[in-house]
């Protein structure tokens, strides 16, 4: 694994048993984070980002997940590169919330409802640095502080229910980066929040970044937020990586039919429906994972399908510099 | 408001509609406090005319929808209907005046009941209105089940065998079984992917235009809004912001909070200017809303004459163009 990579996964496979048949909601899916990088892993229901977020955090309910194959390689702070894929739980355990941050969608449900900000910002600090209860406090402060937290003494003892949504995710954000991890995993951190909230979350989370040189995951469905946050862009369907590359080129002139019309498929601010203007929109919806078409997943729903796109499922190839598309027509994606 | 004549009445008049909901506190659960969800909102949508109605959580734009259809009763104002008052109306009257006003509901899992047939749960609202013998009904829910790009064949099926499109698909065929002229959209796409919204937002487009209804469209998505609307207002702690026809508003915004919604809505394009226009702090308790203007404790703009009750009054600044804001001097862009 190169040195400037934080995180490299390789192949994962993740599959739940389901009754009748397997449900491969993660198939094979490859992709790197570097250092100081924000990858975006895009998607929609189904398309298995989630799933390879909770895989590379090992927290796969198991029965009935499984990773099945596949290495999720991690480099800690020490420099040392492990398989998170085959850690034990005990060593998991010292590696998640300590060198792997994660923020999830709703913050209520995270945060737990009984101890204060404080306290459960301090936690992560006490049992993975050894701090004591006072130095603790300290840095649970400060960090509320780094977050942007107004009145932060005052908050440290407060309860989740008494802060709003935005505030409990900046506090979330603070725990996540409390221990001062290589790797931040955000799980559509900010979906639940609403637009004028959701823009200073985003810009927390760059301004954080640029001070702590953190690596990013950051799993949404909106090509929106990626444009503001990532630096390169991963996109998934039904279980599979359909197209990857740096956030420009591939916001600006996407490769694979279904990235091109997930884009389409978005109004933008100056669109109007004029007289019998219609939206872009893409047919049909996403195969079930325990019955996927053969060959190219998106066949069914896609403009360029030819015979041949149903026969064989098409590779990853490259089609640009830092830019690869599951296609056999990208030549004829505009 | 400009004077209208008979001819173009507007099909629906909300006049300082008023919905305040009583806080309870204490062991006997007595009334503590009081918020408003809904404070003196006023406006008109014309026949097939769509008003886009937008804000964030708290703003109080699915309470006045549901205000206006009286699913919940308002605590005061005025809401005429085709020319007749409906609020006080009683519950017969208001039956069939319910009939030409239906609703979409937001989450197409939660609002279809999951143990009645698709074509009870459109079909339900005809045997209610007595509309049809029992053949009739079924010919009339085959029928909007093919409007609504469904097959005939769905209606012997349970909602858990669709997915969100297609449910929301049959949540837009039964509103649409009774004929009504108006419909309240309440976020109808926002719990949908990307994908299947496109071909919702396209679906309702199309049968607006053809069936000529009004529709109420709230929403949070601002560009979903400006692609359907023919007007948008902008709610922010229950009261009226700004109201303007679709490209005035997006194109010459006036208050300093549409203009920040504007801002923040993230955009695809990596070339888009990203002129952020940041809010500070979070929306106020509506227990204890500011005095004044509500959104001046957040308003960049803010002066101390914003805190006085005159700072609330909507005024018209370009033809159809009102806005609550005492400043003239604000541009952003």
């Amino acid at each position: 694994m190169d040195t400037d990579l934080t995180l490299d996964i390789r192949n994962l496979q993740t599959h739940f048993t389901a009754d009748p048949g397997v449900s491969k909601a993660v198939d094979g899916v490859s992709f790197a984070v570097r250092r100081n990088e924000t990858l975006a892993v895009v998607g929609e229901s189904g398309s298995g980002k989630s799933v390879t977020s909770l895989s590379a955090m090992r927290l796969i309910p198991s029965p009935p997940g499984i990773i099945a194959g596949g290495e999720i390689l991690f480099r800690g702070r020490d420099g040392q590169v492990r398989d998170l894929a085959r850690l034990s739980e005990r060593a998991m355990r010292s590696v998640r919330g300590n060198e792997i941050g994660m923020i999830f969608q709703e913050p209520m449900t995270s945060l737990n409802p009984v101890y204060t900000v404080g306290d459960q910002i301090g936690e992560a600090l006490r049992y993975h640095q050894g701090l004591d209860r006072r130095a603790a406090r300290a840095e649970a402060l400060a960090m509320l502080k780094k977050v942007g937290i107004p009145a932060a003494e005052r908050r440290l003892d407060e309860y989740p229910h008494q802060m709003s949504g935005g505030m409990r995710q900046r506090v979330m954000i603070a725990m996540a980066l409390a221990c001062r991890p290589t790797l931040l995993i955000a799980d559509e951190p900010t979906t639940a929040l609403d637009v004028t909230i959701q823009a200073q979350i985003l810009d927390l989370m760059r301004r954080l970044q640029e001070e702590t040189g953190t690596s990013i995951l950051f799993i949404t469905h909106n090509l929106g937020v990626v444009a503001e946050v990532a630096h390169r862009v991963v996109v998934m369907y039904a279980g599979r990586i359909v197209e990857e590359g740096d956030v420009r080129s591939l916001l600006k002139s996407p490769k694979h039919p279904y990235t091109r019309g997930l884009l389409a498929c978005m109004p933008h601010l100056g669109q109007r429906r004029g007289d019998g203007g219609r939206l872009h929109a893409i047919p049909g919806s996403v195969p079930s994972p325990l019955n996927r078409p053969r060959g190219c997943t998106f066949a069914t729903r896609c403009p360029l399908a030819e015979p041949a796109c149903t026969a064989a499922e098409p590779v990853l190839e490259p089609v640009g510099p830092d830019h690869s598309a599951r296609c056999r027509r990208w030549r004829d994606v505009q | 408001m400009t004077a209208v004549t008979v001819s173009e009445q507007p099909l629906l008049s909300v006049r300082n509609l008023e919905k305040r909901f009583p806080v309870r506190g204490g062991l006997l659960q007595r009334p503590v406090g009081w918020v408003k969800a809904v404070d003196d909102l006023s406006f008109d949508l014309n026949r097939g005319e769509v008003l886009g109605l937008v804000g964030e959580s708290g703003s109080g734009k699915t309470t006045a929808g549901r205000s206006i259809l009286r699913l919940i009763e308002p605590t005061g104002g005025s809401i005429r209907f085709d020319g007749q008052e409906i609020t006080g109306l009683p519950t017969a009257e208001m039956r069939a005046q319910r009939r030409r006003m239906q609703i979409v509901f937001q989450d197409p899992y939660a609002s279809l009941d999951p143990r009645q047939r698709v074509r009870d749960v459109i079909g339900e609202a005809l045997v209610i209105h007595n509309i049809g013998t029992r053949a009739d009904r079924r010919d009339r829910v085959a029928a909007l089940l093919e409007k609504v790009g469904l097959t005939a064949d769905a209606m012997d099926r349970f909602p858990h065998e669709f997915s969100g499109g297609q449910r929301q698909r049959i949540g837009i065929a039964r509103a649409l079984a009774v004929e009504p002229d108006f419909i309240v959209a309440d976020e109808p796409v926002s719990a949908l992917d990307v994908s299947v919204q496109a071909q919702v937002v396209n679906l309702l487009g199309d049968l607006q235009r053809e069936l000529g209804l009004a529709v109420l469209f709230i929403a949070h998505d601002l560009a979903v809004v400006r692609y359907i609307s023919d007007r948008v207002a902008v709610m922010y702690l229950g009261r009226l912001m700004e109201i303007a026809p679709s490209d005035s508003l997006y194109e010459r915004p006036r208050h300093p909070y549409t203009m920040a919604l504007l801002s923040a809505a993230p955009d695809p394009d990596p070339d888009a200017p990203k002129s952020r226009m940041l809010l500070d702090g979070d929306v106020p308790s509506p227990m204890n809303p500011p005095s004044g203007c509500v959104f001046r404790t957040r308003c960049p703009f803010a002066l101390p004459a914003c805190a006085a009750p005159e700072a609330r009054t909507l005024r018209e600044v370009a033809p159809g163009h009102s806005v609550a804001c005492i400043r003239d001097d604000v541009r952003v862009g």
